[in-house]
């Protein structure tokens, strides 16, 4: 790890400013770390020549006084993200070589800002997983171990890649996205912060689709700061989503200024779920605690539903997302079987190109919206969302913002978990009821559990107030102090 | 006019209810950018939306919505402020996205209803049960290649109002009635161009038949049907096919058939067994279309004058008959150019030299009104010569077909071949006086009793005048001369 590699983006454009370094060698510094960790396997495609040509043009932008927010840092883009001219794969076979002639509106505004791309970060097929194991390109690792056992660790997922690699000082930040937990889980696992903000903040346009009504772009970095820059860059209306909204993005680092005095923070009873492992329960506690000690009020607050969110989530992300894959037919582009009949055609194509999570999915989804088991499951789900969202919403008339822990276990091996796609989807037990109602969450390292990996607390905010949210991360991060970095790289 | 099948066990009844399929006159797609205009070079005209590439998303046209909501309104029907879309999934290749963005439970337009024409003069209510908006598809091409087939994508994204009737069709002349009455209505509107040959208006055609009176029959489904006429060969023949499958002893399938315009005959496609489950769902890509009743009745203000409406009028201020006024609203540019003639003229007699003149000889040289070279002014004008007795009818027939040949105005033909109604009755007296003069016994005759040879008369005194003698002027000096005053 070199000094470069481990600053923040905060840091890194100070000393950008004050000609410490340049953004070429805050740039090498970079690829030289990712060349060094090869075998974490968080990039799928790397950029090196990109990003030094990217780096120079900054360099020489930052010399003539016109610096973005952003110039010259060096960052990891989920391979979900379509980038012109740069494979884009969703790390699944049938998009293998697929490159884009167009830029996704997210890493569009981050080049504007001057952010440079070293690579596109590996994640589950078509962001479909809780620890980056269902990559056609391979599993991720994790750069944390547990104390006194070599096992590798998921990263979590679905944005393993960008978690891992963040963690790794592989890049000062990244662009992941979150279905369901796809952010705030690998963060926890990874020991760095990550949000996910309000459904419609950011553009999801050129991002390859999972379930539409669900995803939602955001940020992975070494500091709440840093998430507030990056997010400040990435989010803003996009005519060309009819669902992003027309409004107006806060300043975001502004809003982190420690002062908690008079907000109440919510703590949602039915969180306390059985079989939480008692470290977990000891640092939710100790963030209550934090909390109260920076003059903020705590409610216990009831969310009734949260029971029913995971069915309800695994009824629609897979009903929205066999609908989203079915483009993928080997007709226009990605892996075609040639055969000489249209449904084979199909059939191969499909078969070889998709990996099992994918196809699984896409058969719940299929028959969720079947006739005949359409009003059961989908409608039915449908309604149970909107309740859901409405516990959020009641909750939201007695506090400004809820904590609770951000996932029920910290990095558990390869292997674990995957003969159960049940107990793999438990993983996301904390964060899909916020992803449900479209409410901002944001995951902090807070502490770690006694094999010395880390856990993170997660925060939700009201929908459109991120701000409330890096407020108390800021806070949390703060009084946390949690400045360990992974074995791999200490 | 209700069409009756005479079976061998009595009579059916053949109970039909439509879907058409009309393409939306817009610049762009219904949800991107690209170009609609028909004709273009094999995906020229397709943008990321509509190849489906990953991450593109629908943006709703708005013109489009305006186009669906000014047809609702023409067709008399409920404008429903909030409706949804919804994806219909299935797998074809000129189906880039794999679903068709569509509207299902909530669509933009429900019940109307509209008036048909029927060949005896009489009218029929039709009641229009929905109308939705919806994507096209591509289109595949299967005759280029032995093995191969491929794609075009310039239709792929283009809007379609699929307006969906009531069964309240009875039999192939009301069905092509209504057909065509919808086609004039969207074609009012400038809504949809209804061109049937090149696809920017399409049928599909339920069709049943049942004992007067009894409950609906079971129902096939006629796709392909691309013109008025097949329309209702298609429906005469699968009605037949029906009537025997029942007084057989069989029962009719709830299938989808498809007409072979080559056979002429329907062909099971998929029984109700293999029917897609399209798995319908709202596009979550999209928010429920919501707009005010404030913006309607702005697009109201904007509707031009109906063909019913048109005809009415023309029939009550003009004195036309039912079938004149019919005639002349086929089409609006038809009817404006009718109006411009009459426009401060005799109506009717506008109306005859319109429908049986001028229809008559564009028909001849297969011309359309557009390219007529008279022009509505120049025929108003040859009207009003007739009105104010400058040139008798018969002269005007034959000015007609000069002004169509050199698209002169009728007074400048008039003036420079000398057809002026001669109405000076000095100088037809001078005539008659010739005339008597040169037939002494005629005159004698006449004198004697023949009244009958008073038509020879006034023949011979046209003949000198060349056809240019002002008939009623020469009625009565003729008479008064020969009757020796």
């Amino acid at each position: 790890m070199s000094a470069l590699t481990n600053l923040t983006i905060e840091e890194a454009l100070k000393g950008l400013e004050k000609k410490d370094f340049t953004a070429v060698e805050l740039t090498q510094a970079h690829i030289d770390a990712m060349e060094k960790h090869k075998a974490l396997n968080a990039y799928i495609t790397e950029t090196p020549d990109l990003a030094l040509e990217q780096a120079k043009v900054s360099d020489e932008r930052r010399a003539a006084g016109n610096a973005g927010n952003l110039d010259g840092i060096p960052l990891g883009i989920k391979d979900l993200f379509c980038t012109d001219g740069v494979q884009t794969t969703a790390a699944s076979h049938i998009l293998e070589g697929f490159v884009p002639r167009y830029e996704s509106t997210v890493t569009a505004n981050l080049f504007k800002d001057g952010a440079v791309m070293l690579g596109k970060m590996n994640l589950d097929e078509f962001a479909m997983g809780s620890s980056n194991t269902t990559s056609y390109f391979g599993n991720v690792i994790n750069p944390w171990k547990r104390e006194g056992d070599d096992s590798d660790l998921v990263p979590g997922g679905s944005s393993g890649g960008s978690a891992s690699a963040v963690s790794a000082r592989l890049c000062m930040g990244a662009t992941g996205t979150d279905t369901g937990g796809s952010i705030r889980q690998p963060a926890a696992f990874c020991g760095i912060s990550g949000i996910k903000p309000t459904y419609g903040r950011c553009s999801r346009w050129g991002t390859v689709a999972f379930a539409s009504s669900l995803d939602q772009a955001g940020t992975f970095a070494r500091s709440v700061t840093d998430n507030a820059l990056l997010l400040q860059s990435m989010a803003g209306y996009d005519p060309k989503d009819s669902t992003s909204a027309n409004k107006e993005v806060p300043d975001f680092v502004a809003a982190i200024d420690g002062n908690l005095k008079g907000k109440t923070i919510g703590i949602p009873k039915e969180y306390r779920v059985d079989g939480m492992p008692a470290e977990i329960e000891k640092l939710w506690q100790q963030g209550i605690e934090w909390m109260k000690a920076e003059g903020a009020n705590i409610v216990e607050v009831s969310l009734p539903h949260t029971h029913y969110a995971l069915a309800t989530y695994y009824v629609i992300a897979p009903a929205e997302a066999s609908s989203n894959l079915a483009r993928y037919d080997g007709v226009r582009y990605g892996h075609r079987a040639d055969k000489e009949d249209l449904k084979d055609m199909y059939e191969i194509s499909r078969a070889e190109g998709f990996g099992d999570e994918v196809k699984r999915r896409i058969m719940i989804g299929t028959y969720a919206l079947s006739s005949g088991y359409y009003d059961a499951y989908y409608i039915k789900a449908q309604k149970v969302r909107r309740l859901i969202s409405d516990d959020f919403l009641n909750a939201f008339k007695t506090c400004d913002a809820l904590l609770t822990p951000t996932a029920p276990s910290a990095a558990f091996a390869l292997g674990e978990n995957e003969d159960d796609p049940i107990k793999m989807y438990l993983n996301d037990v904390f964060t899909v009821p916020a992803s449900l109602a479209g409410l901002p969450g944001m995951s902090v390292p807070a502490g770690k559990d006694s094999k010395g990996l880390p856990l993170g607390l997660q925060i939700i905010g009201r929908p459109w107030d991120e701000e409330m949210v890096f407020k108390v991360a800021g806070v949390i991060e703060n009084l946390a102090q949690f400045d360990d970095v992974p074995q791999l790289i200490a | 006019m209700a069409k009756v099948i005479q079976g061998d066990t009595g009579e059916w009844e053949i109970v039909v209810g439509m879907e058409i399929h009309a393409q939306v006159i817009a610049n762009s797609k219904l949800f991107s950018g690209a170009s609609t205009t028909f004709g273009a070079a094999p995906n020229t005209q397709v943008s990321l939306v509509d190849a489906a590439m990953p991450g593109m998303l629908p943006v709703l046209n708005k013109k489009c919505v305006e186009q669906a909501i000014r047809t609702g309104l023409g067709l008399n029907a409920q404008v429903n402020t909030k409706s949804v879309f919804a994806r219909k999934n299935y797998f074809y290749p000129d189906l880039p996205q794999g679903y068709q963005i569509s509207q299902f439970e909530h669509p933009i337009i429900g019940e109307g209803k509209i008036e048909i024409d029927l060949p005896d003069g009489s009218t029929k209510d039709i009641g229009i049960t929905r109308l939705h908006l919806e994507q096209d598809a591509g289109k595949s091409v299967h005759d280029q290649h032995p093995k191969k087939s491929y794609v075009d994508l310039n239709r792929s994204g283009c809007a379609l109002m699929e307006i969906v009737s009531e069964p309240d069709i009875r039999g192939p002349e009301e069905a092509a009635a209504y057909i065509s009455k919808i086609r004039m209505i969207l074609r009012y509107l400038e809504t949809c161009d209804g061109n049937m040959d090149e696809g920017s208006m399409r049928a599909d055609v339920n069709v049943s038949v049942r004992r007067p009176g009894d409950e609906y029959g079971t129902r096939a489904e006629v796709k392909n049907v691309n013109s008025v006429k097949a329309v209702q060969q298609a429906i005469e023949y699968e009605a037949r096919r029906q009537v025997e499958i029942v007084e057989s002893g069989g029962s009719v399938d709830q299938e989808t058939r498809l007409w072979d315009p080559v056979k002429l005959e329907t062909r099971s496609m998929r029984s109700k067994e293999e029917a897609h489950d399209y798995r319908y769902f709202p596009d979550p890509d999209l928010l429920p279309l919501e707009f005010s009743n404030e913006w309607v009745e702005q697009i109201k203000q904007t509707l031009p004058e109906l063909p019913d409406e048109k005809k009415h009028r023309f029939m009550n201020d003009f004195g036309l008959s039912s079938y004149d006024a019919s005639v002349l609203i086929a089409e609006r540019s038809r009817a404006d150019f009718y109006e411009t003639v009459a426009s401060g003229r005799d109506a009717k007699l506008a109306a005859n030299w319109v429908i049986n003149e001028l229809l008559g000889i564009l028909n001849k040289n297969e011309k359309s009104l557009d390219e007529s070279p008279i022009t509505a002014d120049q025929l108003g004008g040859l009207i009003a010569l007739i009105s104010d007795n400058t040139i008798s009818g018969k002269i005007a027939k034959d000015v007609f077909p000069i002004m169509f040949e050199t698209g002169k105005d009728a007074d400048a033909i008039v003036e420079e071949k000398g057809l002026k109604q001669v109405t000076d009755t000095g100088a037809i007296e001078a005539i008659i006086d010739e005339v008597i003069a040169e037939n002494p016994d005629n005159v004698a005759a006449y004198r004697g009793g023949k009244d009958k040879l008073f038509g020879f008369f006034v023949g011979q005194v046209m003949k000198k005048s060349q056809g240019k003698a002002n008939p009623a002027v020469v009625n009565g000096i003729l008479k008064d001369k020969l009757s020796g005053e």
